[in-house]
């Protein structure tokens, strides 16, 4: 987590409004706080994973108004009035698993887990952007972001089939 | 046994949770905790001559300021050495907080507990210690000269020597052998730092209950049982009294294995001290600075060996780096000392290894645990004798193979288990024909030069390895079938992403002919199971999946001897499929397996219309004997332990095709083959899974990944930005074909593998680079850069 070393003798604290999932939820946060922490902490969506904090793993990628982002490097107050998905929001109203989040069970496209929520926010943004991706962009797409379990083939085998899961949807 | 669970590909139980963000890793309970912070020594190598915290005190939430001086008895004590060996004459362990003396840069010094992790960690950045320099002692060769100490009462940094001899058939010792030899040869091989590095850090969240003076402790280990003891031993509270789970943890890779860490005696501490929940999460940089590495080495070899390639002596002595502390003693190095051996009837062999400390991390296992290094010296030896000889690798490899009428092969070494180096079964040569069909071996000549016809540069390497797994002592497993017929599972050994839940109950299934859907299994949590060792060396299938499978038999047989009275038959003619037990070739005759567990439970209270069937006026019991006969206990319920003579040695062969650009020295892999036989397979995607994860780490570990210490000990990679894990881009498409050759020494006939994937792929790449250039590669890893240089060498 991130200091600036200073001491904050009762840091100012910002009041700000973001609409996570669809829902609109209201927080209270220093300036310093980050968007991971403010998700995980703050609003209790511990989905959002941190791996390294600094912007080269992805684990807390979150798609903010419908891009993907590291929220590890965004300040929770920078976003105030954006709308953000977490993995909390990838499925749909019910309850039912979106085709990418069903791809990557079939496909075994996670081990421990921990990377999973970046690999599938990052992966249903590219798929919005791209629904019938090659090899190339697949590899591509995904390749900001880290797993250190699965040796990415079956991630990228799962990016394939949830491709093949909305064609067959559409 | 009707219900054929075991053995397919059965999708993940865990996954549901996983993908919709409801895992519960460490740092996603325990909202409202307090955070802890630790200042760790900026310096490799010095004296704390004073630690001011007055700047640190009106920092706004602060709580509490803690340095070695104020840790009570047993607390402030060296962490245990967990793992002694005789030959281990000079263990050290660290201190949870430094006294005195730190010795590598990350070592803890004083810790800070905030009302949240940025208010600690303002603290914790106004703390002033003040260090008197000594002189840092890094690199294992200046290290072992021992011109400098890493501590103080260890002459030459030795912290331990072991000679281990295996004389030939007729008694000659190897160095004689190689004496004796129609030929020789010699040379040295490096080896350098990787870690295990999962993206979970490691992680503790205490909760003290001041009412019942109890503990709970979330900790991301790969034991949760022995950190229990280990806390309760350190806190000085009764066992019972302390409950250790280990939840969703986001990969292990052996770092996790080690316990207790400062951390998971301090946070537990303070939460009793403070009487609040306290709870800290490592961030990426302590876990580089802070955890442990492994795989340094330097190795010297000498070989003698006949005109056919066959090695008549083998002589290896091994210079090992364990950084600064030996908490887990010296299991690395005793297994790359004996796993070395691989697929191979040596004729004598001798090998000595000196562990030495050094002003770095600590050293300790990391996937493969020792074995990739043991196989890069087989295997780069083979590869010599084959270029000496003019003979063709696979061959030499062939000349050399323990045959499969061979088995029980006893290579006469001790290993990390203390017992007989034993290997229980496999198929050598099957083996490494199916690796060389896969790859292509025969027809790679052609190939190589069509593509140098094109100016392209190719080459193919192989490598070859045996992986003893499923080390004791024991591991248990209990099983109960609840009165709605569903089956509860549970085992002591943690899971850190290999699928247990679905593999157990895949066994527990099968075992007792019921639905997939009706079993659900817990791991890594002392609530539910007290007695186990832990997830490392490939050992949770072989040890827990046997365990529940004997545990489930007698369940199994209880449920039969039950039903049997009830449908007033031969307990030998019934059956159970799909939760019922039948009688066989009478489908009209059976009994639920849930009501079969009503009546395993004679009650006196009917709590529902099922248990009415229990009670002592339904008429059910027999009159003669009391409800509980002799030897029975009342529930349908098992517990029972799998506990191995020694290891059982699974194995694999690897083979790789690369392609070097001839201007930028970039390494390419073009093909990646694997042939791997861990026994019977229970879910052959899961295996393959644990085989493509290896297989990336280990190209991390040949081509990316090395930790790069400067002359004081400062790691100058320590976040992933330097440090270069492989992402998708730098994996290859693993091929894969599994041989089976099933364990003679487990009722399930399973071998590990969890870490096969990892240990021969420095072997293979630097094989295939060095067929590609004709240019000899005796480290790993090899950075473009690096093998630029060699060429330029090569040629001037
Ligand atoms: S945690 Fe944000 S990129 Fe690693
Ligand atoms: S599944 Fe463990 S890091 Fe990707």
């Amino acid at each position: 987590m991130k200091t600036d070393g200073r001491p904050a003798v009762s840091e100012a604290l910002h009041e700000i409004t973001l609409t996570v999932n669809g829902v609109v939820r209201e927080a209270k946060v220093p300036g310093r706080r980050l968007l991971s922490d403010c998700l995980r902490h703050e609003l209790g969506l511990t989905g959002t994973h941190v791996g390294c904090e600094h912007g080269v793993c992805g684990c807390c990628t979150v798609l903010l108004d419908g891009d993907p982002v590291r929220s590890c490097l965004t300040f929770a107050v920078s976003v105030d009035g954006h709308e953000i998905t977490t993995v909390e929001g990838l499925s749909g109203p019910g309850g039912e698993l979106s085709p990418v989040q069903r791809a990557f069970s079939e496909c075994h496209a996670l081990q421990c887990g921990f990377c999973t929520p970046g690999f599938l926010c990052t992966v249903t943004a590219l798929l919005r952007d791209n629904p019938a991706p090659t090899e190339d962009e697949v590899v591509e797409g995904i390749s900001g972001n880290l797993c250190r379990c699965t040796g990415y083939q079956n991630i990228v085998k799962a990016v394939h089939r949830a491709a093949e899961l909305m064609g067959d949807e559409a | 046994m009707t219900t054929k669970l075991f053995g397919e590909r059965v999708q993940r139980r865990e996954d549901l949770r996983l993908i919709t963000g409801q895992g519960r890793y460490v740092d996603d309970l325990g909202r409202d905790a307090l955070a802890a912070a630790f200042v760790r020594s900026p310096h490799a190598h010095a004296r704390i001559r004073d630690i001011d915290v007055s700047a640190a005190v009106d920092v706004d939430g602060l709580v509490a300021i803690y340095t070695w001086e104020d840790l009570p008895e047993r607390v402030r004590d060296p962490l245990p050495l967990l793992i002694p060996h005789p030959a281990l004459t000079h263990g050290r362990t660290a201190y949870p907080l430094a006294r005195d003396i730190v010795r590598h840069v990350g070592e803890p010094v004083v810790m800070v507990v905030a009302r949240d992790r940025y208010l600690a960690e303002d603290a914790a950045a106004l703390i002033e210690v003040d260090y008197e320099f000594l002189k840092p002692v890094v690199g294992i060769e200046e290290a072992a000269q021992g011109a400098h100490l890493v501590h103080e009462d260890v002459p030459g940094n030795l912290g331990a020597h072991l000679v281990q001899e295996v004389p030939s058939a007729s008694g000659a010792g190897a160095r004689e052998a190689i004496e004796a030899a129609p030929h020789t040869l010699a040379f040295r091989l490096d080896f350098e730092r990787s870690a295990s590095m999962p993206l979970e850090g490691r992680g503790v969240y205490a909760r003290w209950d001041p009412d019942d003076r109890s503990l709970r402790v979330y900790s991301s280990t790969q034991t949760s049982t022995s950190v229990r003891m280990a806390v309760a031993a350190k806190l000085g509270l009764p066992l019972p009294s302390v409950e250790v789970i280990a939840p969703d943890v986001g990969g292990g890779f052996g770092v996790k294995i080690v316990h207790p860490w400062p951390e998971e005696v301090l946070v537990p501490w303070a939460a009793m001290l403070l009487g609040r929940e306290v709870k800290w999460t490592e961030d990426r940089r302590e876990h580089f600075i802070s955890s442990a590495h492994e795989r340094g080495q330097v190795q010297h070899v000498r070989v003698g060996f006949d005109g056919e390639g066959r090695i008549l002596g083998l002589d290896v002595t091994i210079l090992h780096d364990h950084g600064a502390y030996t908490p887990y003693g010296i299991i690395v190095p005793i297994i790359t000392a004996t796993q070395l051996l691989g697929p191979y009837r040596i004729g004598a062999y001798r090998v000595e290894f000196s562990s030495i400390y050094t002003n770095t991390v600590q050293v300790t296992p990391y996937r493969g645990a020792g074995r990739p290094q043991g196989v890069f010296c087989m295997e780069r030896t083979m590869d010599r004798i084959a270029a000496h000889l003019g003979l063709d690798r696979a061959d030499v490899r062939a000349a050399n193979f323990i045959q499969p009428g061979d088995f029980p092969y006893d290579q006469g070494l001790i290993f990390q288990d203390g017992r007989p180096l034993i290997y229980d079964s496999g198929d050598y040569p099957e083996s490494l024909r199916m690796i060389k069909e896969l790859i292509g071996w025969d027809g790679f000549a052609a190939l190589k030069a069509e593509a140098a016809a094109e100016g392209r540069t190719i080459g193919i390497g192989l490598g070859c390895y045996v992986e003893g797994t499923g080390v004791g002592p024991y591991e248990g497993g209990h099983v109960q079938v609840t009165s709605d017929g569903r089956v509860h599972v549970s085992t002591g050994l943690t899971s850190q992403g290999q699928g247990h839940e679905t593999v157990f109950a895949q066994i527990a299934a099968t075992e007792l002919g019921v639905p997939l859907d009706r079993v659900s299994v817990v791991t890594g949590d002392t609530r539910r199971f007290g007695y186990a060792v832990g997830t490392f060396a490939s050992r949770a299938a072989v040890m827990s999946g046997n365990a529940i499978a004997l545990a489930c038999r007698k369940v199994r047989d209880k449920a039969l001897r039950i039903a049997a009275e009830a449908l007033e038959a031969d307990p030998r003619d019934l059956e159970i499929e799909d939760g019922m037990v039948r009688v066989a070739g009478n489908p009209g005759a059976s009994i639920a397996l849930a009501t079969v567990a009503v009546l395993s439970n004679p009650l006196r209270y009917a709590f529902d219309e099922e248990a009415k069937r229990a009670t002592q006026f339904s008429g059910a019991a027999s009159m003669d004997r009391p409800p509980v006969a002799e030897g029975e206990e009342p529930g349908l319920e098992g517990r029972d332990y799998y506990s191995p003579v020694r290891s059982t040695f699974a194995s694999g062969m690897h083979a790789a095709i690369v392609e070097t650009d001839p201007d930028t020295a970039e390494i390419k892999i073009l093909r990646y083959a694997v042939v791997h036989d861990c026994g019977r397979l229970i879910n052959p995607m899961i295996v393959e899974g644990q085989i493509h994860g290896g297989v990336a780490q280990g190209v991390g570990g040949a081509l990316y990944e090395r930790m790069v210490y400067d002359a004081h000990g400062q790691l100058l990679n320590a976040s992933f930005m330097d440090f270069l894990m492989p992402y998708a881009t730098e994996v290859p498409f693993i091929e894969t074909a599994h041989l089976e050759t099933p364990s003679p020494l487990n009722p399930l006939g399973i071998k590990g593998a969890g870490e096969a994937g990892v240990i021969p792929v420095s072997a293979v790449i630097a094989a295939a680079i060095e067929d590609a250039e004709g240019i000899t590669i005796d480290r790993m890893p090899i950075s473009p850069s690096e093998l630029h240089e060699l060429r330029g060498r090569a040629t001037s």
